[in-house]
């Protein structure tokens, strides 16, 4: 049984309610109480959405707490930096090295943040940030839909989490979610991501 | 320690759960978020009848028919879909259902994530004298539903069981018996169960003829209703007394003083951060167990609601003579979280304020947009181009009205931007035809082909009745879009699956008695235009149906349009169309080509020829 509660972050279109079913069910399998909760609707338009995962002994509100969150799971770079304020300190954030500038930014109307903003923003709160090269090695691997598992890979192996949870664990989970053809590649991807991390 | 007989579920899959081992028969819904996948999943389960209804009131209607023969029958929908289905509710709750079991399944959306109020469906309950169980967790929501059943058959009278976002969209365990009816990611295994028998034991046939013999119950003319009223109203004060010892209201001792009455998943923020305070936890939250309250108040010192949205409870417990306090300390409007409820908790003096990190200043917003090649654009940008004020209405669509094409200047509720279309049109009648020049100025309105057969089959009638001399477009994607791509009665389809009559819009405004009716491909950006502009002018009524089909679900794809910088200029024309693909970049536009459909909807619009569509890119 592990106490944590995540937040992944990103927009609407990238996986984050699959990643967050396999992070939750890991929680359950690992012997925790689980919630889980996202909105869904409009947010699948193009917009942001966040999905809040919690792992606990008895785990009440299905909404984490801004300051109280131990992992930040970023999709994409600006969605890391505007959920940054659920971080605690001592947390950590992984975040995909990538991003999806929203329609303000394309029409010339306002600025990306740059990395070091989005760093900036992660470490104030007093958490730890871990860039990873998700969407890239998704591509190599042929699919950029895998960015997200490649995520969790990495997160798997991180800190605490890396001792509390077996792989087979994360693997288990991870094949009864995603679809049956798709299953080698999230494997794979799993994989490589959590031996890069753990290197 | 691994569970595995536990299986996650959201709120909406454990009430499929429950309904499907509560042996519902008949379950009739119209999607809205958050309540839209309650019937999804419950379409999946075997011996469940379950129709996407046209609109609410129907769904509810049918619902209750089903009951009045004898069956266990559940009605599904949003906040809002209860206003237009409260007709049928407050019948159902002078008639009661015999023998049948009925209960309604609301979803609230607090915080409207996706909904246009924020309107609290507890009030409902009071309002037409029915009960209402709300549970706080997955695990509950799937065993609220068979109590929910029980109840309503015991006192004869219909059941509403309030969701609310973060119940309805919230995974959490909820324990599945061996063999589980369910598949992988919560959803039913379609083969492996059986249907679960019938807890009544009357035949249709039976019931329907005891209903014919009973039309003082019925028939609610006049004369019957009186006699119904009485019942009613006695009806809810046996439930109270059954409220009083039910097992879904729970006191929780803690060791302090303070004592938090409170339901669903304000009772799970108010656990967490109050966490040695007493609680009464009330799964029963309409009628009021009003002797258990009383005992519970005398046992603390202080007494403390935490709800979302009404001060409901709140109300009930201060016009009992209670002390008691809440809306001073928790918001009136938006949803509860974790946060708000320790701000609260705090401003009361109950803890000591930490202080709240600061949300990151200065980052770009991330509104929702319509998708690229989406066949709603086109229209958005014609009619800004004619000058019209649009009337409009819910969906997909409303993304209209966000900025660059800010051309959608009412969204109400369904079916609304019809009828506000003729008032206006009225309005303007009064005034000098010459003050108006060609279409600039002049209303039309819009409507999604699924509102238009929820809620604009009236309103249509009406303009072509009353000879209102407007124009209506008619969005039809082939689907509900907005809610995850339902079918409806255009498309073809049933819940189910099966092929039925797809009936046409075009058909049916002309046999409504509209004469102008034209049906085109909005990709056509200057055929729409000459059409509309023809249209808006003619003074008598008009329909055209924009039809394309929804791109996320048809997944069409052409060649990406090809960017010719040296012949753009920079004019930004093409970017008032709001399509993501079209990047600024420097002083051109830039084609991102794996987002681009290739509709060619901008090349189109493109001045300059700097935007060519379908790989037509000069040697
Ligand atoms: C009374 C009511 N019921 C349901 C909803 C939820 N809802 C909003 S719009 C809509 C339908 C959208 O479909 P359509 O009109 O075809 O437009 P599209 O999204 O496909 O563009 C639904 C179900 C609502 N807002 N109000």
């Amino acid at each position: 049984m592990m106490e944590a509660d995540f937040i992944l972050a990103g927009v609407g279109g990238q996986g984050i309610i699959l990643a967050g079913d396999i992070l939750a069910g890991v929680g359950l399998q690992a012997g925790s109480d689980v919630k889980k909760s996202e909105v869904h609707g409009m947010a699948q338009r193009g917009g942001v959405v966040t999905s809040h995962v919690r792992w606990g002994r008895r785990v009440r509100s299905p909404l984490a707490e801004p300051g109280r969150v131990g992992f930040l799971v970023g999709f994409e770079a600006l969605e890391a930096a505007r959920a940054a304020s659920y971080l605690r300190p001592g947390g950590l954030a992984v975040v995909n090295r990538y991003r999806l500038p929203p329609p303000a930014v394309t029409a010339g109307e306002a600025v990306y943040p740059a990395d070091d903003q989005v760093a900036a923003a992660i470490q104030s709160r007093g958490a730890a940030l871990e860039w990873v090269p998700a969407q890239e090695e998704a591509l190599r691997l042929g699919n950029p839909a895998v960015a997200g598992v490649y995520l969790l890979g990495w997160l798997s192996g991180a800190g605490v989490l890396g001792q509390a949870v077996a792989e087979e664990t994360w693997v288990d989970v991870l094949e009864g979610l995603v679809p049956p053809a798709h299953r080698d590649l999230n494997r794979l991807a799993f994989r490589q991501a959590r031996a890069a991390r753990t290197a | 320690m691994s569970d595995a007989s536990k299986v996650l579920l959201s709120g909406n899959e454990a009430v499929a759960l429950g309904a499907f081992e509560a042996g519902v028969r008949v379950a009739a819904a119209y999607p809205g978020t958050p309540s839209t996948e309650i019937l999804e999943n419950l379409a999946a389960y075997p011996g469940v009848d379950c129709e996407w209804s046209s609109n609410e009131k129907v769904a509810l209607d049918v619902a209750i028919g089903a009951a009045y023969a004898g069956r266990r029958a559940l009605a599904v929908m949003k906040h809002v879909g209860l206003n237009v289905a409260a007709d049928s509710l407050f019948y159902a709750a002078y008639t009661g259902l015999g023998g049948g079991g009925l209960v309604v399944a609301v979803a609230d959306d607090p915080g409207m994530h996706s909904s246009q109020n924020e309107q609290d469906t507890r009030q409902y309950a009071r309002f037409a004298r029915v009960p209402l169980l709300e549970p706080a967790d997955s695990a509950e929501a799937r065993g609220y539903v068979e109590e929910a059943f029980r109840l309503g058959e015991r006192f004869d009278t219909p059941v509403l069981l309030r969701l609310t976002t973060r119940i309805a969209h919230s995974r959490g365990p909820v324990r599945v018996e061996d063999p589980s009816p369910l598949g992988g990611r919560g959803r039913p295994a379609v083969r492996d169960p059986r249907p679960v028998p019938d807890p009544h034991h009357r035949s249709a046939r039976e019931a329907l003829a005891a209903l014919a013999n009973d039309p003082g119950k019925y028939v609610m003319i006049p004369g019957n209703a009186r006699g119904r009223h009485p019942v009613v109203e006695n009806r809810l004060a046996r439930i109270a007394e059954w409220a009083e010892t039910c097992s879904l209201n729970r006191v929780e001792s803690g060791g302090g003083s303070l004592g938090v009455v409170s339901a669903g998943v304000a009772y799970q923020y108010a656990r967490e951060v109050l966490d040695d305070a007493s609680f009464l936890k009330l799964g029963v939250v309409w009628p009021l167990a009003t002797g258990l309250l009383r005992a519970f108040a005398a046992g603390v010192d202080r007494l403390l609601v935490v709800e979302e949205l009404d001060p409901f409870l709140e109300e009930a417990l201060s016009l009992m003579g209670l002390k008691v306090e809440g809306k001073r300390y928790f918001p009136l409007a938006g949803e509860l979280d974790p946060a708000t409820v320790r701000r609260g908790a705090a401003q009361a003096g109950l803890l000591t304020s930490e202080g709240e990190p600061e949300a990151v200043p200065g980052l770009p917003p991330r509104p929702p947009v319509l998708c690229p090649g989406c066949g709603h654009r086109p229209v958005f940008y014609a009619l800004r181009r004619l000058g019209a004020v649009v009337f409009g209405d819910i969906g997909c669509y409303t993304l209209g009205a966000l900025p660059p094409l800010s051309a959608l200047h009412t969204c109400g509720c369904m079916g609304a931007g019809l009828g506000n279309l003729q008032g206006a049109l009225k309005a303007l009648a009064g005034e000098e035809e010459g003050e108006m020049e060609g279409t600039r100025g002049r209303p039309v309105a819009v409507i999604g082909d699924s509102t238009f057969f929820h809620a604009g089959l009236p309103a249509l009638a009406n303009l072509a009745y009353n000879q209102g001399g407007g124009l209506v477009v008619i969005l039809d994607n082939r689907t509900t879009a907005m809610t995850g791509h339902q079918d409806h009665p255009g498309t073809g389809r049933t819940l189910a699956g099966e092929p039925g009559p797809a009936l046409d819009a075009a058909s049916v405004a002309r046999s409504l008695g509209v004469e102008q009716v034209t049906t085109l491909d909005p990709y056509d950006l200057e055929g729409f235009v000459a059409v509309a502009r023809g249209y808006m002018t003619s003074g008598r009524p008009a329909v055209i149906v924009a039809r394309h089909r929804c791109v996320l679900q048809a997944r069409e794809r052409r060649p990406a349009v090809t960017a010719v910088a040296e012949a753009c200029n920079g004019c930004g024309v093409c970017l008032r169309l709001g399509c993501p693909p079209l990047v600024r970049e420097g002083s051109v536009v830039r084609v991102e080509a794996a987002l681009c459909t290739g509709c060619g909807v901008c090349a189109a619009v493109c001045p300059r020829s700097a935007l060519l569509a379908e790989g037509a890119i000069p040697s």
